[in-house]
């Protein structure tokens, strides 16, 4: 269940003449605008930016991204976008940083309906005139090259990465370049499961599942078995376990899930649990949770974001923000029974001024 | 190929007893005498009869069906014959906009209870599954923009991998199938262009031979070369029935861009016979009507 307050009333010209006065002139009136956009949905929003623009000649956001700083500015603009827009930026954030947030391009994948997972693919185009799996095959590669540099400088492998490349021609040493082709060719052969990564992150992405209630148990049986084969033997069939994640239906997931805790007594995650190791497991790691149970994943991550020394702002904000219209509600009551404390309290906690307050509106506080 | 059913009316409504004993005696193609006294029909003649008649029914049918489950239908029937029709696949995949593809997709869940991919990845166990399965899973981007520098240094990755690698291993090459199903269409027509510079003959030359890769790369950047050579093999004189088959499927798919390509109506003129031809001669016309 959703945790925003909406009032029964809304008045989107009203609203947008609020958040004019509160950017007119010195200053900011922070608090108008987190009591206007911290209760609206997104439909709303949506009309109040339209309205804003009507009255004003100007894109509220970007207005909003000139008064407003730090990590209340990323919020209030990671809220006030359309939701299918929202994970497109998202997405693209964690794909071009330097080393890219594989988990977040799985969690986007893994824990929206497949129609919203489409829209987000449309908002990825329309925003960034690449596909989405386009880029996320272009640069998880470069993330596959550096951690292919990181594994030949340790012994035994100790390689002379730095042969020239035949062919005289000038080299840019780009993500295609010759020389970085070569290096990553003779990885692939030394780490085979960051090739498998870089398929599972744009197999998710480009996954359309279908969305019945169907399930054949004799499916769920066999491919129960099969990925417990991969886990007990650690010998990761990558491409079948591929193929079983990034094709069925969540349902059908479901069930072979289920499966698998029936026939072996734990659940298939606390089998994977342990070496932090390679690219590959992290990523089926956070696959398989966010496909089997996606509120206690959330729950999961909050607990993370803030339990470290500094907050993870990136985290606690894209949690809330995504999940406010959505499940917040029961993640909280998750978060509780976990940590004992109420999700509310750790935040306020762990964080200050009008970041802090508008994460707290959006958790459903009362003003 | 078809049918003309208005001779064969007047020859059968007009035929007589003595007429009919004749044609009996004299087709030793069509008749074979049998031991218990009668002649028999020539089992192979009557399969060659209904895929005539067939004809006209089929593209009846493909034409009044929403182009998303048509797609969706020509793409079960392609999985479940096997890997000589894997190209229809391909063609589904790569011939047609994102947006009717992720129609096909939606169709597809709909009558089918499963994910094209789900299907592909259950009935195809060959090493076509890869690059099937990314085809179908695309969702390009249709902008226009193009990084050239980009597009030559992957023409020269599919170069070398064409050239220098296992040519039995291309189906597995993770590179190639990743540029091939996830880069947009104008891009990967740039990098034909870069590639037919750079190394003096065209992809698809370089692909001759290697089945699905070849129909990939042609569907992707010279679609009219892939419908072209299609329909050339439906009208040859000694055309099997997939590939009559497929004169069906394109022309109806296919009406708008066969205009545009010009594609010469007369060829199919003297090939065709009775409704099927009047048909197939209509859709190339409305395809003219925009």
């Amino acid at each position: 269940m959703a945790t925003i307050d909406v009032p029964e009333q809304v008045s989107v010209l009203a609203d947008a003449e609020a958040l004019r006065k509160a950017c007119k002139g010195w200053g900011t009136d922070e608090k108008a605008i987190i009591s206007v956009l911290g209760h609206r949905n997104a439909v709303q929003r949506k009309q109040i930016r339209l309205a804003y623009e009507d009255l004003y000649q100007e894109d509220l956001i970007k207005r909003l991204e000139s008064e407003l700083s730090g990590d209340f500015e990323k919020a209030v603009y990671r809220w006030i976008l359309d939701p299918a827009d929202r994970d497109a930026v998202l997405a693209n954030v964690a794909i071009k940083k330097l080393s890219p947030d594989h988990h977040v391009i799985v969690e986007i994948s893994c824990t929206r309906s497949p129609e919203e997972h489409l829209a987000v693919r449309r908002a990825y185009q329309a925003r960034f005139k690449h596909s989405l799996e386009e880029d996320v095959a272009a640069h998880t590669k470069g993330d596959t090259r550096k951690a292919c540099h990181r594994k030949l400088l340790q012994p035994p492998y100790s390689i002379d990465i730095t042969t020239s490349n035949r062919g005289g021609q000038s080299d840019s040493g780009g993500l295609r370049s010759s020389r970085h082709r070569k290096e990553v060719k003779g990885c692939r052969s030394l780490v085979p499961e960051m090739l498998s990564d870089d398929q599972l992150l744009v197999a998710l992405v480009s996954a359309f599942r279908y969305d019945g209630e169907e399930i054949n148990t004799r499916v769920a049986n066999s491919e129960a078995k099969i990925l417990h084969e991969a886990v007990k033997d650690k010998e990761f069939n990558h491409e079948e376990i591929i193929r079983i994640l990034s094709t069925r239906s969540k349902m059908q997931l479901m069930a072979t899930f289920n499966r698998y805790r029936d026939d072996h007594g734990t659940t298939i995650t606390k089998n994977l649990e342990g070496d932090s190791g390679d690219e590959f497991l992290k990523t089926l790691r956070t696959t398989i949770r966010c496909l089997n149970d996606p509120k206690k994943y959330f729950e999961k991550v909050l607990r993370n974001s803030i339990r470290r020394v500094g907050t993870d702002e990136d985290a606690l904000t894209r949690v809330i923000v995504t999940r406010a219209e959505k499940d917040l509600k029961d993640i909280k009551e998750l978060y509780y029974k976990r940590n004992s404390v109420p999700l509310d309290q750790a935040v306020a906690k762990d964080t200050a001024g009008d970041y802090k307050a508008l994460l707290l509106t959006l958790l459903g506080k009362e003003d | 190929i078809g049918v003309d059913e208005k001779s064969l009316i007047s020859i059968l409504t007009n035929s007589n007893e003595e007429h009919k004993r004749s044609l009996w005696k004299g087709s030793s193609k069509l008749f074979i005498e049998d031991e218990n006294g009668f002649e028999r029909w020539d089992q192979s003649s009557i399969k060659i009869l209904k895929h005539q008649f067939n004809r006209f029914r089929d593209a009846v049918v493909l034409s009044l069906l929403h182009p998303w489950e048509r797609d969706a239908r020509l793409i079960e029937k392609a999985i479940r014959k096997g890997p000589k029709h894997y190209n229809v696949i391909v063609e589904m995949a790569c011939t047609r906009s994102s947006d009717q593809l992720l129609g096909a997709r939606k169709a597809y869940h709909s009558l089918f209870h499963h994910s094209i991919e789900e299907h592909l990845v259950t009935h195809i166990k060959g090493r076509e599954r890869k690059l099937l399965v990314a085809l179908v899973s695309a969702y390009r981007y249709e902008g226009p923009g193009v990084n050239e520098d980009v597009a030559k240094s992957e023409a020269q990755i599919l170069y070398e991998a064409i050239n220098n690698g296992d040519k039995n291993k291309l189906l597995d090459h993770e590179d190639a199938i990743m540029i091939l199903a996830t880069r947009s269409k104008q891009h990967l027509q740039a990098l034909y262009r870069h590639y037919n510079q750079s190394y003096d003959k065209t992809l698809a030359q370089d692909l001759e031979g290697e089945g699905i890769l070849k129909d990939t790369v042609e569907c992707l950047c010279t679609p009219q070369t892939y419908f072209t050579r299609v329909l050339e093999a439906a009208v040859k004189e000694d055309a099997d029935e997939e590939s009559k088959r497929a004169l069906t499927r394109v022309i109806v798919t296919q009406k708008e861009q066969l205009v545009k390509e010009g594609f010469v109506p007369n060829k199919i003129q003297d090939i065709l016979l009775g409704l099927y031809k009047d048909f197939m001669l209509a859709s190339i016309a409305s395809g003219d009507v925009k």
